[in-house]
């Protein structure tokens, strides 16, 4: 579909930084990775017009062209005009309404049609007359979900929908959600801190952190080539070493005090490496970029061995779950290729 | 017992004074709740719950200052509408509402700051009107919490003695409520009519407590 776009612009003054963000979508599913309290939710609740930004555009076309909130024209539209869903971290339910209730509450005349259709299409018939607190965690969500739905948002916004889950029922409703997504045909934006969730979800993502901007542009491009040292953090590289150039193919980790060959020239811009622990592979003592394991400490996990060495790199190995032996070879190497070259 | 008009005074008196405090309390509280600003929001705060603080009596002077014969509101209902307010059965009323609007607007607040603020930002999302979900939201998650701020407030409301003694006095068939009669009876030193009304401001008491105790365990429960 063409000439869909949302448009957002905002700035705002916090206590701890300012918040900058902008960014343009023009479909499917947008991800904002940070640590906590960088301003993603911020972002999401001023999309909603839950907060108001001091100043910026947010503008939504959809073959018409709504604007949401413009400082400049004095538009300030409220939440209940902008149709856009927001799904909350905790969903919100609300607690004294029956299932049904709450998915039909947004509905002018409450259209009995369209709720039936809903809990129909979140598989929540038998549900109906249960009240939130009587529904496991998935049927919140899935109630969270047809109650936005119901209402026929142009835009969804997700706000952490995992993050206070046990493991089991966060891969099932992961898959659902993904599912979800596929088929909805509007724009969607989520905001995590998990690099997993980022990657599943998201085609587009941006990397925010205290309030800006850091990286933005297609999520398999950021994570293959992330940078920047936090992006490369955020999207979870786990060594990250700063260095000194030794010439330009060469770089000295201070941290581990290895020295590295590299494929790509290094720029005088380059302050830190970045090596994904699952990089490394056994190797003989003259290959390139060895590594000596010497007192390195094992750690065994279900599907993975994670080997710390004793200056400080981390490699991780997938292995079965039977086995439970396992000798560390004496040399471990990177290929220059996989050596992440970043700038502070 | 052969005098029933302190019994219907006090009726009259405590609904009528519970339904005004009751809703006024409600909106109150929801207007300070919505105040962003602090300092604003603190002295208001203080004004609002002073009454509790203070001896009814001072109340009651200050009441008898604003509603009295040469008082500002006072006047104005004299040259206005020709009737005094001071000393008759609607000062009964006034000072039972100022008595016990802190325990029902001071509920009523604590009952709204308990409830979720993202539910009232989900509702405003799903397209509710703001009156929407005052009622379907705040006040319905917060109906615990009020109703208990109610049955204060109506206790209150049945009590008051301090500030009903300044601006109504103590008038016989007019302003002699339940507890005035109680004083009087003493008093006089008919025991046995003091214990009567006595009886019958227990019983209320109770009744009331028994009725909003009920309806609010069984809306929670329904709930879990």
């Amino acid at each position: 579909m063409s000439g869909k776009l949302l448009k957002v612009d905002i700035h705002k003054k916090l206590k701890e930084f300012d918040l900058d963000v902008n960014f343009e979508l023009k479909n499917g599913c947008l991800g904002i990775l940070g640590p906590s309290g960088c301003g993603k939710s911020m972002t999401l609740k001023s999309i909603a017009g839950i907060v108001d930004p001091d100043s910026g555009i947010v503008s939504l076309a959809t073959g018409k062209e709504h604007v949401y909130f413009d400082s400049d024209n004095k538009v300030n539209l409220k939440p209940q005009k902008r149709n856009v869903g927001y799904l909350f971290q905790n969903y919100a339910l609300f607690p004294n309404m029956t299932v049904e209730e709450n998915v039909g509450i947004g509905l002018q005349n409450n259209d009995e049609k369209v709720v039936s259709e809903m809990i129909r299409r979140f598989h929540l018939e038998g549900l109906e007359k249960r009240y939130p607190r009587q529904l496991s965690g998935g049927q919140q969500q899935r109630v969270a979900l047809a109650r936005i739905m119901a209402y026929g948002p142009d835009v969804i916004l997700l706000d952490e929908p995992f993050s206070a889950m046990d493991t089991v029922l966060k891969e099932q409703l992961r898959r659902e959600m993904a599912n979800f997504l596929a088929n909805f045909n509007g724009f969607s934006i989520l905001v995590t801190h998990d690099r997993d969730e980022a990657f599943q979800f998201c085609d587009e993502l941006i990397i925010l952190d205290k309030g800006k901007i850091i990286a933005k542009g297609k999520t398999v491009d950021l994570f293959e080539n992330p940078r920047k040292v936090e992006v490369a953090r955020l999207t979870g590289c786990k060594n990250i070493s700063k260095i000194e150039i030794v010439d330009d193919y060469h770089v000295k980790s201070l941290d581990w005090n290895v020295t590295f060959e590299v494929s790509e020239k290094v720029s005088s811009a380059i302050s830190h490496i970045g090596i994904r622990a699952h990089d490394f592979y056994p190797a003989q003592k003259d290959d390139v970029n060895a590594v000596a394991t010497a007192d390195s400490t094992k750690l065994e996990m279900p599907f993975e061995w994670q080997i710390s060495l004793a200056n400080g790199l981390l490699w991780k190995l997938d292995k079965q779950m039977r086995e439970h032996e396992f000798a560390i070879p004496e040399y471990l190497k990177v290929d220059p290729k996989n050596i992440i070259l970043l700038e502070e | 017992m052969n005098d029933w008009s302190p019994i219907l005074i006090s009726m009259k008196t405590a609904s009528l004074s519970i339904l005004i405090t009751f809703f006024v309390g409600l909106i109150v509280a929801w207007g300070i709740i919505k105040i962003k600003n602090d300092s604003i929001k603190i002295v208001l705060d203080g004004i609002f719950t002073l009454p509790i603080v203070l001896p009814p009596t001072v109340v009651g002077f200050f009441l008898l200052y604003i509603f009295g014969v040469r008082g500002p509101i006072g006047k104005f209902f004299i040259d206005f509408f020709a009737t005094k307010i001071a000393f008759s059965w609607s000062a009964t009323v006034i000072a039972a509402v100022v008595m016990s609007f802190p325990l029902m607007y001071r509920s009523a607040r604590g009952a709204f700051e308990q409830v979720d603020s993202n539910l009232l930002d989900a509702g405003r999302t799903l397209g509710m009107s703001e009156w929407k979900i005052f009622w379907k939201v705040l006040f319905a998650n917060a109906l615990p919490g009020i109703i208990s701020g109610g049955i204060l407030a109506y206790a209150r409301g049945l009590g008051e003695f301090g500030a009903t003694a300044m601006l109504a006095g103590n008038i016989a068939g007019q302003t002699r409520t339940l507890p005035m009669a109680v004083y009087s009876e003493v008093a006089a030193g008919n025991m046995g009519t003091a214990f009567d009304y006595v009886i019958v401001i227990v019983f209320i008491s109770f009744i009331a407590i028994f009725i909003m105790d009920y309806v609010s365990l069984r809306k929670e429960k329904q709930w879990r």
